[in-house]
């Protein structure tokens, strides 16, 4: 049944019918209502809420109760997620499933409450200290926020590894309809390293101090091994009128459904312009940008930033297509109409050089 | 032949790392003789935490997971909101649980959380090289308090059994030492009382106890347990600092999970 | 067709409710719709505003920076709002507390006392209900007696009891753009 609901509702009620049963989360604009729909969904079904005293406590409770083998969440945004990368650092060290939700907003410092898309390094990159990353999705829709939530869980139980979901402010406080119905629950993994004591067999350690540094890098390049197998078989993305496009859009989340309208708006003046929206921002879709740009010469980054991702289209396309950028960031949300224009410029440029280029060769 | 003293089975054949005359070699020994006494080894699971303690899981036979600095709290009640069944408890030294921890000790002890902190202040950050903590006493100096604490610099030593005594979720709080046969006998007690207040669903127990650092007080082992009775114990008074009934707050008809763990409590 | 509506008022005057009223039916309409409130800071001075997108494709952006209608419940909205009208647009106002003059001489302005009106039926608070109706004759942006049909579940469990008020309130609106819309 279709249902109106905010993303921040929606999101919360997709981890509870995901098996989440613990939530650990303090109050910041905009995912207030996550943290409170969590608060009396929670309750209802004898599960486990706590208002955390910090960000910092949160993670923590979150990396307690994941070792303890549950389905564990917390979300935040931007200024919340800083403080959580401690906590994210020590669950990618130590290997262990959680799911950590950022409704981003404008920044960088305390910024402002608006949608912004300004976090992209600080969720790719891994985020907090040490040699680590995770798997980061950004949802463009409320509906396909919901169906991302179990598949979020899936990949942090099955890589033992935290995971982001990425959203933003329009997202989260934004309601459209939604669908539960097919929301399928994740499988449920065996756990042989959780801690329930000691009985009846050996004692258990979880930990990340690895003092003899020859055991360190070991433990490191185990984990780069299951950060390859994850750029392998986790990639995730989107195409929209990319099959005789010329200029390809780049953007993700609300960028790329703001990039979509513009694409529209400009396929009716007749101009050859498509989308890529890469779902997971890490691992990100190179593979399927170096397919791209075998016949494609231009691809156009939109980004709600001052420029982030499009250091990950230049790293893909490795100069093989000419790369553009346009960036509205603080918290600006632009229209499609806006951009449309920007693009238009581009495409019409890119074209010209093109014919130039072919004048001077003859 | 009658055996006297063998190694407790819950403490690995290992070797201590700490320096001589350190008092966490005791701690650690009284906390498996407790476990094992009241036949818990099986149940306990253990935060370590970052600091001399952090390397718990190389002596302790019981299920241990380590905490980032001062998160020992937060990291123990997200393990007990899922296995309210089981023993949970944090070690914690001075900076851990009263500087960089303080918002997750004080918040865990302020819920009631039905989990045990054993929290070990000796007045100095060991493993780092003996600098200030927040329970060194004034005048004592250290290697970023040169020429001794200066309160107007530096603040007071932090008295953790008061300030906690203060929150209505604070179950059972005492201060004990390991300095003397008799302080270590008691503070094997003090354990005990902390884990059955624990098994009996009460809420949070704290026990800190005053251990020596030879090493870093710049003393002999002896001299330091003088100075702990002779110096220390004025600023960190021995005994009981709380020992409440059943604590009370939070929501009514709750699920072990939503409460803590903590057993037939009546809330208002 | 892709219409934008903004809702403007004081918080109180259900101004986010009238919102979210519109996006469920047109949802229940097969429709495309996305809602999108105002909040934070800005919520807690007393002002509201939420946008409204209706649509038979995707909607790229839940934003509107030219919406084809606004509803101003409020001076202070009907001042902020009016710049933002698109040329051609409708400005809803509830003439009850707010003045109509407008510089604008690109936009049309529906005075509707809905205030009045609702007191008419025994309680102010369904005045945004009055204006709804009025908007969905203006519009025709959903159909009003699919509406209707599905009046309580649209308005959800919470008001099974003010079912009935709510449809008056909806049909007193309806009516009066009806009846005195210039040429909608």
């Amino acid at each position: 049944m279709r249902q109106l609901m905010s993303g921040n509702a929606a999101l919360g009620e997709a981890a509870v019918l995901s098996g989440c049963t613990h939530y650990f989360g303090y109050p910041i604009t905009p995912q207030n209502e996550l943290t409170e729909y969590m608060a009396k969904r929670m309750g209802e079904l004898g599960l486990c809420f706590i208002q955390s005293e910090s960000e910092i406590a949160a993670i923590n409770m979150v990396l307690g109760a994941a070792a303890a083998g549950a389905r564990a969440m917390t979300s935040s945004s931007g200024p919340g997620i800083s403080l959580k990368q401690e906590g994210i650092s020590y669950l990618a060290a130590d290997e262990l499933p959680a799911v950590i939700v950022n409704v981003a907003r404008g920044g960088p410092g305390m910024g402002n409450i608006s949608a912004s898309q300004s976090d992209y390094f600080q969720s790719t990159r891994g985020g907090g200290h040490g040699d680590y990353k995770t798997i980061v999705l950004a949802p463009a829709s409320v509906q396909e926020l919901t169906e991302v939530v179990p598949l979020a869980f899936d990949l942090a139980d099955k890589y033992r590894n935290p995971l982001l979901i990425l959203g933003d402010g329009m997202l989260g406080q934004m309601m459209e309809p939604v669908d539960f119905d097919g929301l399928a629950r994740p499988a449920d993994y065996d756990k042989p390293y959780i801690l329930t004591g000691a009985k009846d067999r050996p004692a258990r350690t979880i930990h990340s101090l690895i003092f003899d540094t020859k055991l360190q890098e070991e433990h490191n390049w185990k984990l780069f091994r299951k950060f390859q197998l994850m750029e392998q078989n986790e990639v995730r993305y989107e195409t929209y009128l990319a099959d005789d496009a010329e200029m390809v859009v780049v953007a993700y989340g609300m960028g790329a459904r703001i990039a979509k309208g513009a694409i529209r708006r400009l396929r009716e003046e007749g101009l050859k312009v498509g989308l890529l929206r890469p779902v997971t921002l890490w691992p990100f879709p190179a593979k399927a940008l170096r397919e791209m740009a075998k016949t494609v010469r231009d691809f156009f980054v939109f980004e709600m930033s001052a420029g982030q991702m499009v250091d990950d289209v230049k790293l893909a396309l490795e100069g093989e297509a000419h790369v553009h950028f346009y960036g509205r960031p603080g918290g600006v949300i632009p229209m499609p109409v806006e951009l449309s224009r920007i693009v238009a410029r581009h495409y019409y440029q890119a074209r010209s050089r093109d014919s130039a280029a072919k004048e001077e060769k003859r | 032949m009658k055996t006297v003293y063998e190694r407790p089975k819950l403490l690995k054949e290992a070797h201590f790392h700490y320096c001589p005359g350190c008092g966490h070699g005791i701690i650690n020994r009284l906390i498996v003789e407790v476990l094992e006494e009241m036949g818990l080894g099986g149940e306990a699971i253990c935060v370590a935490p970052a600091g001399c303690g952090m390397l718990l899981y190389n002596y302790f036979e019981i299920d241990v997971i380590e905490s980032a600095h001062g998160r020992g709290a937060a990291v123990a009640t997200g393990i007990k909101r899922v296995r309210p069944e089981n023993l949970v408890f944090s070690y914690q030294g001075d900076g851990d649980l009263a500087a960089i921890g303080t918002a997750e000790g004080f918040h865990a002890a302020n819920r009631g959380e039905n989990i045990t902190v054993i929290f070990v202040n000796n007045g100095v950050y060991g493993m780092t090289g003996g600098q200030m903590a927040p329970t060194t006493l004034l005048e004592q100096i250290t290697t970023t308090t040169p020429v001794g604490r200066d309160s107007c610099v530096a603040g007071h030593p932090v008295r953790v059994c008061e300030v906690f005594a203060t929150l209505d979720g604070a179950a059972y709080l005492e201060r004990t030492a390991v300095n003397r046969p008799a302080a270590v006998r008691k503070t094997k007690k003090a354990i005990a009382k902390a884990f059955q207040c624990q098994l009996d669903g009460r809420g949070f127990s704290l026990v800190e106890i005053l251990s020596p650092c030879p090493v870093n007080w710049k003393m002999g082992p002896l001299d330091a347990c003088s100075w702990i009775d002779e110096v220390m114990v004025k600023q960190f008074p021995l005994g009981v600092t709380k020992d409440g009934t059943k604590p009370t707050g939070g929501a009514k008809d709750v699920t072990a999970a939503t409460r803590g763990g903590a057993k037939d409590v009546t809330c208002s | 067709m892709l219409v934008s509506t903004i809702f403007s008022g004081f918080g109180g005057q259900g101004v986010l409710s009238m919102g979210t009223t519109l996006a469920t039916a047109a949802m229940l309409q097969g429709k495309y719709v996305t809602y999108y409130p105002s909040y934070g800071v800005e919520v807690r001075g007393g002002t509201a505003n939420c946008t409204v997108v209706v649509s038979d494709e995707e909607i790229a952006s839940p934003v509107a920076s030219e919406p084809e209608f606004v509803v101003a419940m409020n001076q202070p909205s009907f001042a902020r709002f009016q710049g933002t009208l698109q040329a051609g647009g409708l400005l809803l106002a509830n003439s009850s507390i707010v003045s109509t003059e407008s510089a604008r001489s690109d936009i049309e302005i529906f005075a509707i006392p809905t205030s009045g009106l609702a007191e008419k039926l025994g309680t102010i608070k369904v005045a945004n209900m009055v204006m709804l109706g009025a908007l969905i004759r203006a519009s025709n942006m959903i159909s009003y007696d699919g509406m209707l049909e599905n009046l309580a579940g649209i308005l959800g469990e919470g008001k099974a009891r003010l079912l009935k008020v709510n449809r008056e309130a909806l049909a007193l609106g309806y009516e009066y753009a009806k009846d005195h819309a210039n040429g909608h």
